[in-house]
């Protein structure tokens, strides 16, 4: 409760100070004392302001508290900060008003890992984290983790810190944290954002942003944070938190629903083509569904945990044979249906178009209700037959059911003789996968086959979560392990903004700490150059989780970009490891965790030491720590 | 032209054959041209092809390096690696053993 007798607004003390002051220099000298005193958080002392003044200095009725209340409203865990002077208000109103609970104050040490912690929290948890940052070098520095998060289609809430009001900035310092329009830098790749002017603005935009973050195709949003509604006491009256209500997720048009259900059902081979369909459990349970319906081969672009990887129907299909492509959350169709000249030939050919011509292209997307210009992660035109505009996992339902009620018994008969050949295409696929991952076996460095290979030994009787993207391993994990749960997966970036993997591997181990399962990541090694206190940060909030570094010692792709360039100029390719490797000296991994304070196993070279170094590394990571094995492993 | 290309290449790749190539040069030439980088150290495969235990003949081998099919795999001509380096990269290939067997690796039978 507010304290009638010492809770004066600042700014009424100030002016009085001034009058009694009677010249400029004093009452800005006065300015300065009761600011740094209010910076410090404390009363001022008695033997400079006076004991008068220091009652008037405190308010324990500020305007963040009520910011907390609906922040509470919305049911945020967490609230993942650098700490910010311009958000230093709702900072200490986590901390003791609201007891650091509902949300949890995470400490960060970059608000690019504060915003990438929420962005793979949200993947597995469904809900978004909160990251507060400074309106200006803070969003500059969360600025490529908000890009990753929208092209990702994840909702994220940043608050940005700021002080409009250029007569309450203290010091020069706060005028280089301070923006007119702040969330000017972040607006071309945030759903939306807003300034309140007011609590009751604030609280009306928070609900609407989280609305709007949460209703797909979800994505960031941003919500400014004035210095002064959060440090001054709360002076507006009837304040109230406005409901969220539930929200309902768009669902695609039934008649255009109707009509792709007869396309596939009369298809003799259709292929299904999983982007980021999946957002909940149930868009796994409601693919299969489809899939069995169909006897369809399900390709999974490896976005979202789709599709379990050992069904029959898993990755069977090639859409250049297909007579209908159905695909669901599918970003770039041009590029699942065309070929580009590669990078080693001069000159750009028109693309080739790999599908059949008379084949009849459906998309069921929910990004055709929402695109932005200036960033071009939309891609080529989407040059489709049918394109719904709907949520794919929200629209799934009617499409099976659609497709049941076309389904004779002799089409029947005739998708499940097509289902028995897929399933024999499956079945050689992983053979074929097996006796890839033998060669190579006893190499050093490491093939990352290995690597899969020794790990899904010792996880595979676990509760599992895999929160790295295994794309630079060569997806080893998705050809040799048995995904079928949704939180076993969690695709990439997005936006392939370089950064992401270890603080958003943090993050989805947060989200997994609760249900006690065991995270696992593969971390590549540039990847956590960039930011790698967040190992720290792991450590201090008891984050388990057993990080594997693929460690190749460079980036590596950029070292084929670079070989194919010096071949293409008919020039020296033994230089491209300029600028590309990690190397001379070589980092090692296990020595920065411990220095992080996190246990750290390695560097592995040797394939035999691999398996021991996982067993340590699980027993550690079931203790509820988390830990780092360094391997070294070949490029891909 | 094409065509005599190709032709000129095989003929001199079948004569450097003859003389099989050193292998522990070859081994240092894969690491430092880059080869390793798409078809990993012991030419097991990556982002390119395998290309080891067994690798194609060695004629084959330098012909696709000078006009490799359309792939992202760059041309390296005879400018930037010669065909004495590729004969002694693809004697280091022909070096490499066989992998176990699967039937013969508990985890890949799991």
């Amino acid at each position: 409760m507010a304290s009638k007798k010492t809770s004066v607004p600042r700014r009424g003390f100030l002016k009085g100070a001034a009058a009694l002051a009677g010249t400029v220099p004093i009452a800005m000298a006065q300015q300065t004392q009761v600011a740094q005193n209010r910076g410090a958080g404390r009363a001022a002392p008695a033997e400079t302001t006076g004991a008068a003044r220091a009652e008037v200095l405190t308010n324990e009725r500020p305007g963040a508290d009520f910011m907390l209340d609906v922040i509470k409203s919305l049911g945020i865990e967490f609230a993942a900060a650098n700490p910010a002077s311009s958000c230093r208000g709702l900072h200490e109103s986590i901390i003791n008003y609201g007891a650091n609970k509902n949300p949890e104050l995470l400490t960060c040490c970059h608000e690019e890992s504060s915003v990438a912690m929420g962005h793979g929290f949200a993947k597995i948890d469904g809900k978004p984290m909160m990251a507060m940052v400074h309106g200006t070098v803070g969003t500059q520095h969360a600025a490529m983790a908000i890009y990753n998060a929208y092209c990702d289609r994840v909702p994220t809430i940043v608050i940005l810190g700021n002080e409009m009001d250029a007569v309450a900035r203290r010091s020069y310092v706060e005028w280089t944290h301070s923006a007119q329009d702040a969330a000017s830098i972040i607006r071309d790749y945030t759903k939306w954002d807003d300034n309140p002017a007011s609590l009751q603005h604030f609280a009306e935009s928070m609900v609407r942003a989280y609305k709007i973050a949460m209703t797909p195709p979800m994505g960031p949003v941003a919500i400014i944070a004035s210095g002064k509604l959060q440090e001054e006491p709360i002076e507006e009256s009837n304040l109230r938190i406005p409901k969220l209500g539930r929200v309902i997720p768009p669902q695609g048009d039934a008649g255009a629903v109707a009509e792709a259900a007869k396309m596939l059902v009369e298809a003799e081979n259709p292929v299904i083509v999983a982007g980021r369909l999946a957002r909940t459990p149930a868009g796994i349970k409601l693919l299969v569904e489809l899939a069995d319906t169909l006897q369809a081969s399900v390709n999974d672009q490896r976005n979202r945990m789709n599709f379990p990887s050992n069904h029959p129907l898993y990755n069977t299909g090639n859409v250049a044979n297909a007579d209908v492509v159905l695909a669901l959350e599918v970003e770039d169709i041009f590029m699942l249906t065309h070929r580009m000249s590669p990078l080693n030939r001069i000159g750009m050919d028109a693309p080739k178009r790999i599908t059949k011509d008379t084949a009849k292209l459906i998309s069921i997307s929910s990004v055709d209700l929402f695109q932005k210009s200036n960033y071009q992660d939309f891609a080529r035109y989407n040059e489709v037959d049918l394109a719904i505009p709907g949520d794919g996992e929200a629209t799934l339902p009617a499409l099976i059911e659609a497709c049941k009620r076309l389904i004779t018994a002799d089409r029947r008969r005739a998708l499940q003789e097509r289902g028995s050949k897929l399933a024999e295409v499956s079945k050689r696929n992983r053979a074929q996968a097996r006796e890839q991952a033998a060669v190579g076996w006893d190499s050093s460095p490491l093939t990352s086959a290995r690597i899969s290979a020794e790990l899904w030994a010792q996880i595979k009787n676990e509760d599992w979560s895999l929160v790295g993207n295994d794309q630079f391993f060569a997806r080893w994990p998705t050809r040799l392990w048995n995904f079928d749960k949704h939180y076993q997966f969690i695709g990439g970036s997005g936006g392939e903004g370089v950064g992401y993997g270890a603080p958003g591997a943090v993050g989805a181990a947060l989200a997994n700490k609760k249900h006690g399962r065991l995270t696992i990541n593969i971390q590549n090694d540039g990847d956590l150059n960039y930011a790698p206190g967040v190992l720290w940060t792991a450590v201090h909030h008891q984050i388990p989780m057993l990080t594997i570094m693929n460690n190749n010692r460079g980036y590596h792709q950029e070292v084929m970009f670079i070989t194919t360039m010096a071949a293409r100029a008919n020039r020296d390719v033994s230089r491209a490891h300029i600028g590309t490797k990690l190397i001379e000296p070589n980092i090692d991994y296990a020595t920065m965790a411990k220095g992080y304070g996190m246990q750290g196993i390695g560097p592995i070279t040797d394939p035999k030491d691999v398996g021991p170094a996982i067993k340590r590394g699980i027993e550690i990571a079931k203790r509820g720590e988390p830990v780092l094995i360094d391997t070294v492993t070949q490029g891909r | 032209m094409r065509m005599f290309h190709l032709l000129a290449a095989l003929i001199l790749a079948a004569c450097l054959a003859a003389a099989q190539g050193n292998v522990e040069k070859g081994k240092t030439l894969w690491v430092k041209d880059g080869c390793y980088s798409c078809h990993g150290t012991d030419g097991h495969g990556g982002a390119g092809p395998k290309l080891a235990p067994r690798p194609m003949a060695v004629a084959s081998f330098i012909a696709i390096v000078r006009h490799p099919p359309v792939s992202s795999m760059p041309t390296f001509t005879a400018k930037v690696i010669s065909d004495a380096d590729l004969t002694d990269m693809w004697a280091y290939l022909k070096s490499i053993p066989d992998p176990p067997a699967v039937k013969d690796i508990p985890l890949l039978n799991q």
